[in-house]
């Protein structure tokens, strides 16, 4: 058996292990594992240790966890675990604004093994973690020059939750002047969802600036918006649908004329490392994810970093601890009476800081830039093979150059053949790519997709994804039903109705679907 | 210890070896034919030609001036292992701090199933070629509530101190108020989060506590509460380790005022300790990060939320939630996302607070350690750490000038006062690390009341040696 030279595609099936919920493989007095009992001694010496416990905290029912021998646990975890096609198993250009780059082993293997992270307790004194500080300090010094920022908080556990502190600064900084009337903020419909709800969840009032007809933000409605009221703005650029805003030193300029701060969300940075900076366009603060442009594993969701950046005059607003280097030793301050405190306990995700570090360290100045330009190029190869395809649509600033993703429509094919961009995300997984990701909410674009073929990937894989695109383009004309009702070789089949929002079909966990189902009586509970 | 100025010369050599040729193997197109022939396929004469819309004075103008690369495995794997290893780790120290981040025994099925790259590498994918990973937080979720006696969980947070911030502004959406109660003896790490993150609109009112027995004042508590308070949060065991025995009456007070009564539970006491649930809390939330993870220096923290079922809770919660539902397949298990425009992803600055990538791959990690655990597992854990953390203040106290300061059961945690023997806990801590100790967290900053104490943790990890070690230290150190 081999691939199809011709026509590059896989005969492909996921595995399909047709597994049990977890709680279906209990077997009463089977264990997974046996845990540490104290010394005879010790025993012997504290007597009954549950004595003491007040008859109201004592746990009177045993929690209803399955009982499973060991064996079967880990099969179970690795079944499902094969049910999934992480980035490690499969091309993921799919998750465009994602960048699911190669998450290099060898970090991956100090990080999570290595005594001297793994077992490090975060409140130890800065003088038994001096390796740890150098790299935390390092690691703000490189980010410090990629982006022309003057400080680096690394303890924002996301892209998000670095947008929220952000907004939590600047409402820090406006208190700080007395300047008691900047209740909004501003972001544009193509910066991630994030950049408005972070600013709508620290106490904003959130206006949205809609995309002119060639997809970049309108200026003249952003110069309308802005006024005293503005604390602030949030913005991506390139923005989610891989458009350069070649004015976007405007904005800054105008937004700073009100006296508001300019936030740029860099999520998508990774095709301008060492080409352009937040710095020369002039924002205020900034943030790089982590788990994107820097390589740390994506983890099924995290943990992630947010590595938040800022200006030298809002360097005391920063969450704390602040890690210090006085040229011999590292330390970390806590005396930051202007700090807005903790966003995250202790110092945030360290591990990922680890592999972020040597990710840069792998790199240099040369193989960041060489980065940037792969991807960009990466990705305006793939639009213009992606271009060719029947039912594809390319919307906006047409004759242009995308930076490192493009936002794409099956508008036409939709009309064509009724087959919409819900079914073929669907059909993708039955060549074995992940389904692609549509569109942040509201779909702006219609049927969209958005695909980011990072530096991670080579010319023959890009080649092999645009002819599963194209493979089931082809199929859409032919047979739109059979698209339809895809997928046909991924783990399981269609789901019916996927969004779940009636109370009697909600089930979360086993047994709210026990109770729901009927199959069982709902649980003895002793509350009220 | 290796020589970190010889590994740096090396490097420079090697660089400037390679400067004329640069192929990295994380880039497959650095390939200079290969991207020459990308470059004549997309119509550009050089590189730069793909940056035109990237006006000239926006771009950067120089080189980045970041180290010199060091380009091959080996020697970067050196490099970090030199910088690791001077770090002193708490498998050569024996470590007695908590304080939200303790020494768990890890199970090895734990670290080989959040060390498989299909999950690692995995990101926000559907539910059919990620069915797994659905499954896996489904699991998560299902595990969690069996041990919470609760029925409704999300996606994770990012950890305890975002759980209990995120709670607080769940009771305030549901019942409209805008003041909150909570212990003054809070995690500090904790109280700081929470008092960020619930500006501008809700205020803290903080209840004070027994000096005695470390327990919340119930008069304060009354004499506090009222119409506005939209939640009383307490911990449970509380920061300085005590178990709050009047956790009924401070639930009953709360609900009398209509408030949600929000515990903050450390769920590895849950196999020998009621769930919160079961003594009144409306919302339970805390940090997981005891069921399976590594400390990782405070990389191993991950948050939840758990409510009942019913639909004023549901709604309110901000994360991403999966439910299990029919596929076209009859028998077949399919998943869906549950009131997807709850979340921000959904609405935007409509949803609810804001929403994005947490902690999930510690999120698969707790369902493989409660799967491997049991019913029995955990008691058993809970009960050991309940001897060892009280055969450890018993020793301890003994010691001349060294007293428990608290008359209150404890678990794993409790308060150790040195007044007596005319020493700072910064001193004797510093004499500990001689002895290759690392003591517990000061509490003479945070809490100056309670005079030179210090809050140690013994977990299931310490052994009769490893408090023997101690007392040995103790005596020499006083």
């Amino acid at each position: 058996m081999g691939r199809d030279a011709k026509s590059l595609l896989r005969k492909f099936h996921e595995a399909k292990w047709d597994e049990q919920i977890i709680f279906e493989m209990s077997v009463p007095g089977e264990r997974g594992i046996l845990v540490r009992q104290a010394e005879s001694k010790v025993r012997k010496e504290v007597g009954n240790e549950l004595a003491v416990i007040p008859a109201a905290l004592r746990r009177k029912d045993s929690p209803k966890l399955p009982e499973i021998n060991q064996m079967r646990v880990l099969r179970h975890f690795m079944h499902l675990s094969q049910e999934t096609l992480g980035t490690d198993v499969t091309i993921d250009i799919s998750e465009g604004t994602c960048t699911m780059k190669y998450s290099p082993k060898v970090q991956e293997h100090l990080a999570a093994r290595h005594p001297g992270i793994k077992d490090i307790h975060p409140l130890q004194p800065p003088e038994t973690i001096q390796g740890l500080l150098e790299i935390i300090y390092k690691l703000e010094q490189f980010l410090k020059e990629i982006s022309g920022m003057d400080r680096f908080s690394f303890q924002p556990s996301g892209g998000a939750q670095a947008v929220y502190t952000a907004a939590s600064i600047m409402r820090a900084y406006h208190a700080s002047r007395n300047d008691t009337e900047r209740t909004e903020t501003i972001t544009t419909m193509f910066s991630h969802p994030c950049d408005a709800a972070g600013p709508a969840t620290a106490g904003y009032k959130v206006i949205t600036i809609m995309p002119d007809e060639e997809g970049y933000a309108d200026l003249e409605a952003f110069k309308a918006a802005l006024s005293k009221h503005t604390a602030g703005i949030f913005i991506t650029n390139p923005e989610d649908t891989g458009i350069y805003n070649p004015r976007i030193d405007e904005f800054v300029k105008a937004a700073h004329e009100v006296g508001a701060l300019c936030y740029y969300d860099q999520a998508n940075a990774n095709g301008m490392l060492g080409i352009a900076r937040a710095r020369e366009a002039g924002f205020d603060m900034c943030h790089f994810n982590l788990h994107k442009t820097f390589s740390i594993p994506h983890g099924s969701m995290g943990g992630a970093v947010g590595a938040l950046g800022c200006t030298a005059g809002l360097a005391k607003f920063l969450p704390i601890p602040q890690v210090k280097f006085d040229g011999k030793r590292y330390r970390l301050d806590y005396d930051c009476p202007q700090s807005i405190g903790k966003v995250r306990s202790f110092m945030g995700n360290t591990q990922s800081l680890l592999k972020a570090y040597s990710w840069i360290m792998q790199h240099g100045a040369e193989g960041l830039r060489e980065t940037a330009v792969c991807s960009v190029l990466n990705n305006n190869y793939m639009l213009k093979k992606l271009s060719e395809i029947p039912g594809v649509v390319v919307p906006y600033a047409h004759g242009k150059r995308r930076l490192e993703q493009v936002r794409y429509s099956w508008e036409k094919l939709k009309q064509d053949t009724g087959v919409g961009t819900d079914d073929v995300l669907r059909r993708m997984a039955d060549f074995g790519l992940q389904h692609y990701w549509t569109s942040h909410h509201p779909w702006v674009v219609p049927e969209p997709f958005t695909l980011e073929p990072c530096e991670s990937y080579s010319k023959d894989d890009i080649d092999e994804y645009v002819a599963v695109l194209r493979q089931i383009s082809k199929e859409a004309y032919d047979n739109p039903e059979f698209v339809k009702h895809a997928p046909y070789n991924s783990v399981v089949h269609k789901v019916i109705n996927s969004s779940i929002n009636e109370p009697e079909r909600i089930a979360v966990t086993w047994r709210q679907y026990l109770k729901k189902r009927g199959l069982q009586k709902p649980m003895s509970s002793l509350r009220k | 210890m290796r020589s970190e100025r010889r590994l740096t010369m090396a490097r420079t050599e090697r660089s400037s070896a390679r400067e004329s040729h640069s192929v990295f193997p994380y880039i497959p197109n650095s390939v200079p034919e290969v991207k020459a022939e990308m470059l004549r396929e997309v119509g550009a004469h050089d590189e730069m030609e793909l940056y035109v819309e990237i006006p000239k004075r926006l771009r950067f103008k120089r080189k980045l001036h970041l180290p010199a690369p060091i380009l091959d495995e080996s020697s970067l794997r050196k490099h970090v292992e030199y910088l690791l290893e001077r770090n002193q780790n708490c498998k050569d120290y024996l470590n007695f701090l908590g304080a939200g981040c303790a020494e768990h025994f890890v199970p090895a099925v734990c670290d080989e199933i959040n060390g498989r790259g299909e999950f690692l590498t995995a990101y926000v994918g559907e539910s059919y070629a990620d069915h797994g990973k659905w499954q896996a937080f489904f699991e998560y979720c299902s595990l969690m509530g069996e041990l919470l006696d609760m029925d409704v969980l999300s996606c994770p947070l990012y950890d305890g101190a975002q759980a209990a911030a995120s709670s607080i502004r769940m009771a305030s959406r549901i019942n409209d108020r805008k003041e909150v109660l909570m212990p003054h003896t809070m995690n500090p790490e904790i109280s700081s989060a929470v008092r960020n993150y619930i500006k501008p609109d809700i205020t803290v009112k903080e209840v004070t506590y027994d000096k005695t027995t470390g327990l919340l004042d119930l008069e304060d508590l009354e004499s506090k509460i009222s119409n506005k308070t939209a939640a009383v949060l307490i911990e449970n065991p509380s920061y300085l380790g005590v178990l709050e025995s009047q956790a009924v009456e401070i639930g009953k007070i709360a609900r009398g005022k209509n408030a949600e009564f929000i515990v903050y539970v450390d769920p590895i006491c849950l196999g020998v300790l009621a769930p919160p649930a079961q003594y009144g809390a409306t919302i339970t939330c805390g940090d997981f990060h005891p069921l399976g993870m590594h400390m990782y220096a405070g990389g191993g923290q991950g948050g939840f939320i758990a409510t009942d079922d019913e639909m004023k809770y549901i709604s309110q919660f901000k994360d991403l939630m999966f439910g299990i539902t029919d596929t076209v397949e009859r028998g077949e298990y399919g998943f869906g996302e549950v009131l997807f425009d709850r979340t921000s992803y959904g609405s935007r600055e409509k949803g609810n607070e804001f929403t994005g990538t947490s902690t999930g791959i510690w999120a698969i990690t707790v369902a493989v350690y409660l799967s491997l655990m049991g019913p029995k597992g955990m008691a058993e854990t809970g009960r050991t750490i309940m001897q060892m953390s009280q055969y450890a203040a018993k020793q301890l106290s003994k010691v001349r000038g060294v007293k428990l300061k608290l008359r209150s059961p404890f678990f794993k945690e409790f308060v150790i006062n040195f007044d007596k023997t005319g020493k700072t806990v910064a001193r004797i801590n510093n004499a500990l690390l001689k002895h290759k100790i690392i003591g517990g967290k000061d509490l003479s900053k945070e809490f100056p009341e309670l005079g030179q104490s210090a809050l140690y943790c013994v977990t299931e990890t310490k052994t009769m040696d490893d408090i023997q070690n101690l007392v040995n230290a103790f005596k020499e150190v006083m």
